[in-house]
């Protein structure tokens, strides 16, 4: 029922200063924060991209360099783990945490008892630090003192678990202790879009005799669509963004078998003074992210609107 | 909060309910996985080392300590200080609180502006600040750095403050914008008649009705403030640093026998505060998630 | 002088012109309605007389004052709207004074104002309450209320009572038009519904597409409608409209209604005016209200020189309590009328019915405008 042509109202009666005040109100009230979102996400991304075609290690130079400092980043195959690792790690931990997300999701819409107190023991992970989560996972996939030496203790005597210090499967800690974090937050994404059904085309389903796993494979999953590309797209932009969790689990290690771009930038900005390299790694980055977030969020805003809106 | 309607459920046949039993069984086995980090975190923090050495991370502590607790708040090193954590435990409080109330503040007013007041451009002008929240933070970190050290805040909390507003502003506009858009033009409009101008409605008319998004701002921007590690690693060294930061340092950093109790304990003095939040205003917090996620 | 003069005003959104100059002069004391369809530029053209909304073209003047620049709150208009828009975070008493809280009015004059209102609109006792604690009635007269204690010029009434359930509804719309006549405050009053606009006001404006379809008294809206949508629109059930072929020449005018095939209905018509002499020989669209058929020897002004016969069809028999309404097959068209309660005819008969031809009306099929 909103009108879409209700403006908002003429100056008032007293005209002068005062007046053109108050029609000015609502935009120098906006104006910081458009200044602000200016000056320090646009402008630091064009000086973040100037930088990466300068010749700078430990400080700004203002010399053009051309590619140079893209084709060292490519050149380290420090660079290359740090992507292989991406793409492993996205890869598993965007799949696992949808998977299991809508399993628990599923399980939690069941009219569950207690189901408030369920819930919350699913997504507290999300509440706390990456740092806490990796010092915790950390500790308990240590292999001389964690689950390792659990299981040993249980009678496994050769039961080994040191895929934390092995080069080749460290990255699947992470993928581990990152699934445990965010899978929560999925889940409580496809519960609300569970409840957001239509409970009568359930119903009429039922009545037409299909049987529940059926009902939930033609009906229900099609329908949470628009879940699994939301959570998609977050999961996708969490995974690139993911710094703590590396950090506190392996601190990239053991070597850099687990880095990421996301440690490759830092440690190349901050501990070896390659300003120039830092700049063009945090590029890539963003030009990932954004080859995610704005598809998405192009059809978000011109997409037609869900029934529910 | 639970919605008790008819969901569809798997189909219960008289008898011995096995889909319940699988259901809950799945839950409590899924429950207890997703448990086991924090419950681990407690029991080491509160056993004496050679207890860990010893022992299983599952065992319950033969002998009960708050050793490690007092230890890791007074006494931990982190760097080449060994005052314990409670200095940065203040630090990020300061930082926080500060952020969490400019930030919400001022995303208030723009949400405000942004639905009651719509002018040219003004759709495009929030796309604009939108972008900001989904941008990765390493592209910002040179120039925040030679800023920061320009400005000459570079190692303190007025810096950290600082640029958790300025990188929080997306967000808080965005969930004051979507509340508000919510919020009945027919108020506005009939405070306008009542002779209420631009800032009297907001302060006697939308503010006071703006319990539930303060709230959920709030929890929102205080948990990813406080659990923030890539700002304060680049922004902040030695005293300035906050919690997140000292507790990295902690586990880290320590050389020979590992002290595993404090560092737990340590852990878990860092995840309280959000966790308290957590617990007590769990459905806001579920409510920031979704609405953050969920495109308006 | 004219209380609210609405003088060729224009809104154009854009390149669309929502509403196509609109002229309007409302004197004081009048209840004047604005009716019309959804879309049809009513409650923009309110907003408009509030402040809300700009004006494109044209003036609006308040008791001689030209207020198209003035704030919403120094038109001396104060506004009811479809939802109350109370303030939730207010008592009732608060959200009455809050008006006068604005204008920085001393706090006993407040609570005196307050006091009076409340008890015009017997709201005493509900003065501490919450908005979420009252009815949909009792919000509907706190909403009156904060309008009332301004002691505005004019009451602007955005669609307050769509809100309403039927019978709150008409409870309400007396509850209005008692206040009306005590008051006698001007009155302009926004609706979808032709019911409430026939009952309260004093001059009907009907909108439809951005233009004024007819401005008048509701008497003149209903038995003189001046094209085809106002008769459509007003009156419940609508008017009977069907082309009809105007047959015969001078005082012997007869209209002859047949679609395709069917048979042939022909009513000969008494001496007419003018106007309509000239269509002899050409297709009319006739208009005749449901009330104007009759039946049997309790017909409507049996005996009145302005009646004549005509043979219809009966298809679908409606009571509805105090009539029957009745569709007729009338020469292939589907007619209305209104008749007995006790009527004893049945689907499939065919009889020959009374019309009353005194308030018989005709339209030209090209402009749809009343032929006078």
């Amino acid at each position: 029922m909103a009108t879409s042509y209700t403006e908002m109202p003429a100056a008032p009666a007293t005209p002068g200063f005062g007046a053109r005040l108050q029609q000015l109100l609502p935009k120098l009230v906006l104006s910081p924060t458009v200044l602000i979102t200016l000056f320090f996400v646009y402008g630091f991304i064009v000086w973040t991209t100037y930088l990466s075609f300068t010749k700078s290690r430990g400080y700004p130079v203002h010399e053009l360099v051309g590619w140079l400092q893209y084709s060292r980043v490519w050149a380290q195959p420090r660079w290359h783990v740090a992507i292989h690792n991406l793409a492993v790690f996205g890869a598993l931990y965007v799949t696992i945490c949808l998977f299991l997300g809508l399993l628990l999701a599923i399980l939690l819409d069941q009219r569950i008892r207690q189901e408030g107190t369920v819930r919350a023991i699913f997504l507290y992970p999300m509440a706390i630090s990456f740092i806490v989560t990796g010092t915790a996972w950390k500790w308990m996939l240590n292999p001389g003192l964690g689950l390792e030496k659990l299981v040993r203790d249980w009678g496994w005597t050769d039961f080994t678990f040191d895929w934390i210090v092995n080069e080749d499967m460290a990255i699947y800690t992470v993928v581990i202790a990152g699934v445990w974090q965010a899978s929560g937050f999925v889940m409580a994404m496809f519960l609300a879009g569970l409840r957001g059904i239509d409970q009568d085309i359930i119903k009429a389903a039922s009545i037409d005799g299909a049987t529940m796993p059926r009902i939930y494979w033609r009906i229900i999953l099609p329908q949470l669509r628009p879940v699994f590309l939301s959570s998609l797209v977050i999961l996708a932009h969490l995974a690139i963004k993911s710094y703590d969790l590396v950090v506190a689990l392996t601190g990239g290690g053991p070597g850099y078998a687990t880095d990421l771009p996301s440690t490759f930038m830092y440690a190349h900005t901050f501990t070896r003074n390659q300003l120039g390299m830092g700049a063009a790694s945090a590029v890539m980055m963003l030009l990932t992210v954004a080859a995610i977030m704005v598809p998405f969020l192009y059809s978000e805003v011109r997409g037609p609107r869900t029934a529910t809106e | 909060m639970a919605q008790h309607r008819d969901t569809p459920h798997l189909a219960q046949r008289k008898g011995f309910p096995w889909s319940r039993v699988v259901i809950y069984g799945l839950l409590g086995f899924f429950g207890l996985i997703y448990l086991l980090p924090l419950i681990v975190m407690i029991l080491t923090s509160l056993k004496p080392l050679p207890e860990i050495y010893a022992g299983s991370m599952i065992a319950l502590p033969q002998h009960w300590t708050v050793e490690p607790w007092i230890d890791a708040w007074e006494r931990s090193c982190v760097g080449l200080n060994c005052n314990g954590i409670k200095g940065y435990f203040w630090n990020s409080t300061k930082m926080t609180v500060l952020a969490v109330v400019i930030s919400t503040g001022i995303g208030l007013l723009n949400g405000y502006v942004l639905t009651k007041w719509k002018f040219k451009g003004a759709n495009l002008l929030f796309g604009l600040i939108l972008f900001g929240c989904f941008i990765p933070f390493q592209i910002v970190l040179i120039p925040m750095a030679h800023l920061l050290g320009k400005m000459g805040i570079a190692s303190s909390t007025t810096g950290l403050v600082f640029v958790h507003v300025v990188y929080g502003l997306c967000f808080t506009t965005l969930y004051a914008r979507n509340y508000y858009m919510a919020f009945p033009d027919e108020l506005v409009r009939a405070a306008m008649i009542d002779g209420a101008r631009f800032f009297s409605i907001f302060w006697r008319i939308l503010l006071p009705n703006s319990a539930p998004i303060i709230i959920v701002t709030v929890i929102w921007q205080f948990t990813n403030i406080w659990n923030d590690f890539l700002f304060g690693a680049s922004f902040s060294t030695g005293e300035s640093a906050p919690m997140t930061v000292a507790l990295n340092n902690l586990v880290n950093s320590s050389t020979g026998e590992r002290p595993y109790n404090v560092h737990m304990a340590a852990a878990m003095i860092a995840a309280l505060p959000t966790l308290l939040v957590y617990i007590f205003g769990g459905r806001y917090f579920v409510r920031g998630l979704m609405a953050g996620s969920v495109k308006g | 002088m004219a209380s609210l003069e609405i003088k060729g005003v224009k809104k154009r959104f854009g390149t669309q012109e929502i509403l196509k100059g609109i002229d309007i002069s409302v004197d004081a004391g009048e209840f004047l309605v604005l009716v019309g369809p959804s879309g049809c530029g009513k409650s923009t053209l309110l907003n408009m007389i509030a402040g809300l909304d700009t004006v494109s073209e044209g003036d609006i003047v308040v008791a001689g004052n030209r207020v198209n620049d003035l704030h919403p709150s120094e038109r001396d208009i104060a506004m009811v709207f479809q939802s109350y828009a109370l303030y939730p975070n207010m008592s009732v008493e608060q959200n009455i004074a809050f008006s006068m809280e604005m204008r920085k009015v001393p706090k006993p004059e407040r609570e005196a104002a307050v006091r009076d209102v409340a008890k015009i609109l017997q709201l005493e006792h509900l003065l501490k309450r919450r908005p979420s604690q009252l009815s949909g009635g009792q919000r509907q007269r706190v909403a009156m209320g904060r309008a009332l204690v301004r002691k505005p010029k004019i009451f602007l009434f955005d669609e307050p009572l769509s809100n309403l359930d039927a019978q709150l509804r008409v409870d309400m719309r007396t509850e209005i038009k008692k206040l009306h006549q005590r008051l006698g405050t001007t009155i302009v009053y926004v609706t979808h519904d032709q019911i409430e606009a026939m009952t309260l006001a004093t001059r009907i404006a009907v909108m439809r597409g951005g233009e004024l379809q007819q401005l008048g008294t509701p008497a003149e809206l209903y038995n003189r409608p001046a094209n085809t949508f106002v008769a459509g629109f007003m009156g419940s059930p609508r008017m009977n409209l069907a082309p009809a072929q105007l047959v015969g020449a001078g005082d012997n005018l007869s209209l002859e209604i047949q679609l395709g095939e069917r048979p042939k209905a022909r009513i000969p018509l008494p001496p007419q005016p003018e106007p309509l002499r000239a269509y002899a020989g050409k297709p009319v669209i006739a208009g005749l209200r449901a009330e104007a058929i009759s039946y049997g020897s309790k017909a409507n002004g049996a005996g009145n020189s302005l009646q004549r016969k005509v043979e219809a069809q009966v298809e679908v028999i409606e009571p509805t309590g105090p009539d029957t309404l009745v569709v007729l097959d009338l020469g292939g068209y589907e007619f209305t009328a209104r008749l007995d309660p006790d009527l004893t005819l049945k689907p499939g008969d065919r009889a020959e019915f009374n019309v009353d031809l005194a308030k018989l009306v005709c339209f030209d099929p090209g402009t749809e405008r009343l032929i006078a």
